[in-house]
């Protein structure tokens, strides 16, 4: 146990993550283009034609696991937010700050996506429905987090209270979702209703579950790149990042 | 324990009544603002009765967020709210009562200001009764919310519009129960359940959103 913990602590130094945070995305990377790969194939020439959407419903493959990876990534970062915190651990911080973005860009293209395939569907880019307001908020949230950590200078304030909006947001989220259902469904009684539950074919959930472990996969690469490069820059006065830059130039 | 809260509210009420401005630029503001829609939308009273509790609602979610940076802000410069949580005293009754003494200069006023916004919209007596209702459960909590991004954001560049992008979203649920309940009301349905809602949010905010205020304070006073 106690050989357990101290293995756990020993990369949440800057330091010695930086070198295993290159790994992580190397690996990563390969995994993500090979899944993305084979479930874009599958999406676009395995998978049935649905009978009801036809060939449109297809972008539903990059549409619903993009909605999923916005929704997890934002839990991911307050878990780290709430790490950091706890244990006052820098890195926490840093790896919140390089999810933000995926985050974002996953939300917004969750929104992107849905309203491509509304348009054939329903006939309107956008309805004023619970799912799509919720991920509307989401994406709100992401942008208010990323506009708080960059406006603060001070690097420790900035970890410290963009760590606290996370956590304020990850006690709202359910609270938002709730009440935008509620606001919904007494305004528009039966307009569209995604809870019918139907029955998808086989294909189609392995070709999804395909994509969004690729999407994971892509998640964690860009993470790691990208904690990367905050490491560098917050570290840039240490000894380590100077011999570090100066082997590798 | 009641104490400091009776003081604080006290002071910052005494500090508002000598810079009496303030108030009335909040109220001012309101009142603009409600007043453009019916510009905008054209002056037929169907349709500004259809959208009235949302205007009034959105105005006032707006009055109300522009007031939040003058919680903190004159202490935070002078050094008093250093000193403030340098005291015994637990720093949640501190921020409670800050934010209390800030909604009765700002957030009240708006309450009381309501109905008669609402006459311009041609709205029932009984819904401009669901409006102050409403409004009064409604913003203590938007204050409440609204401390804890004007914590986050005490002397940052940016302040006023990162407050705006911080707090909007989180006010979302207060937005949609508080109009939803004047809605309710109009047609017949009955804003009960609204009003239970907004109270529920009131409570909960009461007792986490101070936590998360002191905390932010304690960040940007460190």
């Amino acid at each position: 146990m106690a050989s357990r913990l101290v293995n756990w602590f020993k990369f949440s130094s800057p330091a010695t993550f930086y070198p295993l945070a290159r790994k992580i995305a190397v690996v990563s990377t390969i995994i993500a283009v090979v899944l993305i790969a084979i479930g874009l194939y599958m999406s676009f020439f395995v998978a049935p034609t649905d009978y009801k959407q036809g060939e449109g419903y297809r972008i539903i493959f990059v549409h619903v696991p993009a909605s999923w990876m916005s929704m997890f990534i934002y839990v991911v970062m307050a878990g780290w937010a709430a790490l950091g915190l706890i244990f006052n651990t820098r890195l926490s911080a840093m790896m919140a700050q390089s999810l933000a973005p995926t985050g974002a860009m996953f939300a917004f293209l969750s929104l992107w996506t849905g309203s491509f395939w509304g348009k054939p569907m329903w006939g309107t880019w956008w309805v004023w429905d619970a799912r799509i307001t919720s991920e509307l908020i989401l994406l709100f949230l992401y942008l208010g987090y990323m506009a708080l950590r960059s406006a603060i200078d001070d690097p420790r304030r900035g970890d410290r209270a963009s760590a606290i909006l996370l956590l304020v947001g990850v006690v709202n989220i359910p609270i938002i979702y709730y009440s935008v259902q509620w606001w919904n469904t007494l305004h528009q009684g039966s307009t569209i209703k995604f809870n019918e539950e139907s029955s998808m074919d086989d294909t189609m959930l392995i070709t999804m579950l395909i994509m969004t472990f690729g999407f994971w996969a892509y998640s964690i690469a860009v993470s790691m790149v990208r904690v990367r490069a905050v490491i560098l820059e917050r570290e840039r006065s240490s000894s380590w990042v100077r011999e570090q830059l100066g082997a590798e130039t | 324990m009641f104490e400091p809260l009776l003081w604080i509210i006290r002071r910052d009420l005494t500090i508002a009544m000598r810079r009496r401005s303030d108030i009335f630029t909040t109220l001012i503001f309101f009142v603009i603002v409600v007043s453009l829609f019916p510009l905008g939308i054209g002056p037929e009273l169907e349709t500004l009765r259809l959208i009235a509790p949302g205007i009034v609602w959105v105005g006032a979610l707006l009055a109300s967020m522009l007031a939040l940076e003058q919680i903190f802000s004159a202490d935070h410069r002078d050094g008093t709210l250093e000193q403030m949580l340098l005291t015994p005293q637990p720093v949640s009754i501190l921020v409670i009562g800050k934010v209390l003494a800030h909604w009765l200069v700002t957030g009240l006023p708006l309450v009381v200001m309501a109905p008669l916004l609402g006459l311009q919209y041609d709205l029932s007596a009984a819904g401009l009764g669901a409006l102050m209702v409403s409004l009064l459960l409604g913003t203590p909590a938007l204050s409440l919310i609204g401390a804890i991004g004007a914590a986050l954001t005490l002397g940052l560049r940016s302040g006023g519009v990162l407050l705006a992008l911080l707090v909007l979203p989180l006010y979302i649920p207060v937005l949609i129960f508080g109009a939803g309940a004047v809605e309710a009301t109009v047609s017949g349905l009955g804003g009960a359940s609204h009003l239970s809602m907004l109270a529920a949010i009131l409570v909960a905010s009461l007792v986490l959103a101070p936590l998360a205020t002191s905390a932010a304070l304690r960040v940007a006073e460190d």
